[in-house]
């Protein structure tokens, strides 16, 4: 499903000295089945953006299409519950909203709750559960006796279980080991790709925002800062800077290359081998990538 | 250099039906140090840090703070001692607003109030939230409500501050902004310092790292030899630094790097020697 915002305003607590206009102005457009990430600061607007995919929130001016759907200020979204089946959102630490006895009825709560037949939520199941890489036996277990990693995956196939067009995803692999960090977004990666799920990713990772994004926004105060492909935005130093955001580590690295050895190897989403292989050929004096 | 905290052949378990979370741990803490602790999720990490101030207790061995041993009768006494920030800070806030949230711990501590009100500016300062004293807590966003957490164990001022995952809903740079402002207290107090993370870039600015794997100790030593164990790390699901990888592939095409670099500077420098010499 496209996305779009079209001079969209969120406000806390209008009219209070709590006020707090958490997005200003905000436009812009997300094509059907790709795959973005949004970035920004604490407090730059990323949470309050991201409420207003599944219409947790409406904005205060200004209007947010998605699909066919529309939120405004004005106008009362119809059909608001269709539009959550469709968008499924991934919030910060979703293990914390696991409450069944079992992960077999965690995962179902949600299609449950839209009226979805058995038969049809058990072949949700066991099709989420297979999607997030757990054994089917853990179905009978309950998921407070998996580890954190796993009560992960039971939460994120429960969003999946609803077999929603867009994934938004709140910061997916906070608190997880390295490898489960790498798990996960693989994990992401691979359901967009198959399934040609449009997926937002909030992230702080500029790493992984490089790795699986084909298009960024970059937040401050609310306002849209940059926008564009990563290969483009990322290497902003100074504009990243502005907002206190890092550019990727092997962006960064290359150049302190140029810096010190005056030439220019450029990143085009190489592996660290064949990164290795340029810089390696680099000091030798061999190749020398004019 | 004296031993803050002394791990003496601890072992923990939940219930007695259960596996041990942890089995036959020793390591000490010294004053003025900064302990980075890595390892899977499961692997004791967080264990290790409720121990410290008695939020559990130990079936075997013992732990020392500051040489008490943690028990019962002694957990209230070395809670003024250790501050603790947690991953999820929304467990933590009891005041109404960010202001009464920092004063709260220092008023149970019993500090007078003119030096309450000094020291909720200056704790806030350093984390970078002067401007948000009389919000309410539970309305900011997880990173915000994250230096909030911290600034209200600044307030305290611990001899021992452990960070559990506290900086993990930080940007980048704040976290950088609050390893530094806890950096610079360590400089005017002795304080010690324990921090679990998962960042790399954090752990190599310890002083001194521990790798828990399955509730044992698997390595102790400082960040270089730690990360000069890359493959093994890998095998138990950690991850190495950006330039200990590329160091290492740079070997594998025929580089000779000569020692193990912890960060760009030092790679780069072994780089530009190396390609003096070609």
């Amino acid at each position: 499903m496209d996305i779009t915002f079209k001079d969209v305003s969120y406000i806390y607590q209008p009219n209070t000295p709590f006020e707090h206009r958490a997005l200003s102005e905000l436009s812009f457009h997300i094509r059907s089945g790709s795959f973005i990430a949004i970035i920004g600061h604490t407090g730059s607007g990323k949470s309050t953006l991201l409420q207003h995919l599944n219409g947790l929130l409406r904005p205060t001016e200004g209007e947010v299409t998605i699909g066919t759907y529309k939120i405004s200020a004005d106008e009362k979204t119809k059909n608001i519950k269709s539009l959550r089946e469709k968008v499924g959102v991934v919030f910060q630490y979703p293990e914390h909203q696991l409450f069944e006895e079992t992960v077999e009825k965690d995962i179902g709560f949600g299609p449950l709750n839209f009226h979805v037949d058995q038969e049809e939520i058990k072949r949700r199941t066991r099709e989420a559960i297979k999607a997030v890489d757990l054994p089917e036996e853990l179905l009978h277990r309950s998921p407070f006796d998996l580890s954190g990693g796993q009560m992960r995956r039971v939460a994120i196939a429960g969003v999946l279980a609803m077999d929603p067009n867009v994934l938004v995803l709140d910061e997916p692999t906070a608190g997880l080991d390295p490898r489960g960090q790498r798990e996960v977004m693989d994990m992401f990666s691979n359901l967009h790709k198959e399934k040609k799920l449009t997926t937002v990713l909030v992230t702080h990772s500029m790493e992984d925002a490089l790795r699986y994004a084909d298009h960024i926004i970059i937040l401050k105060d609310g306002k849209k800062h940059l926008e564009g492909p990563p290969l483009e935005v990322l290497v902003r130093k100074k504009e990243l800077e502005h907002v206190q955001l890092d550019v990727p580590e092997v962006i960064q690295f290359l150049s302190e290359v140029e810096e010190k050895f005056g030439k220019t190897i450029s990143y085009h989403n190489q592996n660290i081998a064949q990164l290795a292989k340029e810089l390696a050929a680099m000091v030798k004096g061999g190749d020398d990538h004019e | 250099m004296s031993q803050f905290i002394e791990f003496r052949d601890v072992s923990f378990r939940y219930r007695e039906d259960q596996p041990w979370v942890l089995e036959n741990v020793s390591f000490t803490v010294h004053t003025d140090e900064w302990l980075a602790i890595i390892g899977h999720n499961g692997s004791g990490k967080s264990t290790i840090a409720k121990l410290m101030n008695g939020l559990l207790l130990p079936q075997q061995g013992e732990i020392l703070v500051d040489g008490i041993v943690v028990n019962e009768e002694t957990i209230w006494d070395i809670r003024k001692k250790v501050g603790m920030v947690f991953q999820n800070p929304d467990n933590q806030f009891v005041g109404t607003t960010v202001r009464d949230d920092v004063a709260f711990g220092m008023e149970n501590h019993g500090l007078p109030r003119e030096l309450m009100l000094k020291r909720v500016q200056s704790s806030l300062a350093a984390v970078g939230m002067s401007n948000y004293q009389s919000h309410e807590p539970h309305r900011l966003s997880g990173g915000q409500k994250q230096r909030v957490a911290i600034a209200s164990v600044l307030a305290v001022a611990p001899e021992l501050i452990i960070l559990d995952e506290a900086t993990a809903m930080l940007d980048p740079k704040g976290r950088l902004e609050i390893m530094e402002t806890i950096r610079q207290v360590q400089e005017n107090q002795d304080l010690s310092l324990i921090t679990i993370t998962h960042d790399l870039r954090e752990v190599i600015k310890a002083d001194r790292v521990l790798v828990m794997n399955q509730g044992r100790r698997w390595l102790e030593g400082d960040p270089r030899e730690v990360f000069a164990e890359k493959d093994a790390l890998m095998n138990i699901g950690l991850d190495t630094p950006f330039v200990t990888k590329l160091a290492a592939e740079l070997s594998a095409a025929g580089l000779n790097i000569q020692r193990e670099p912890l960060n760009h500077q030092e790679l780069l420098e072994e780089l530009w020697t190396l390609h003096s010499k070609m």
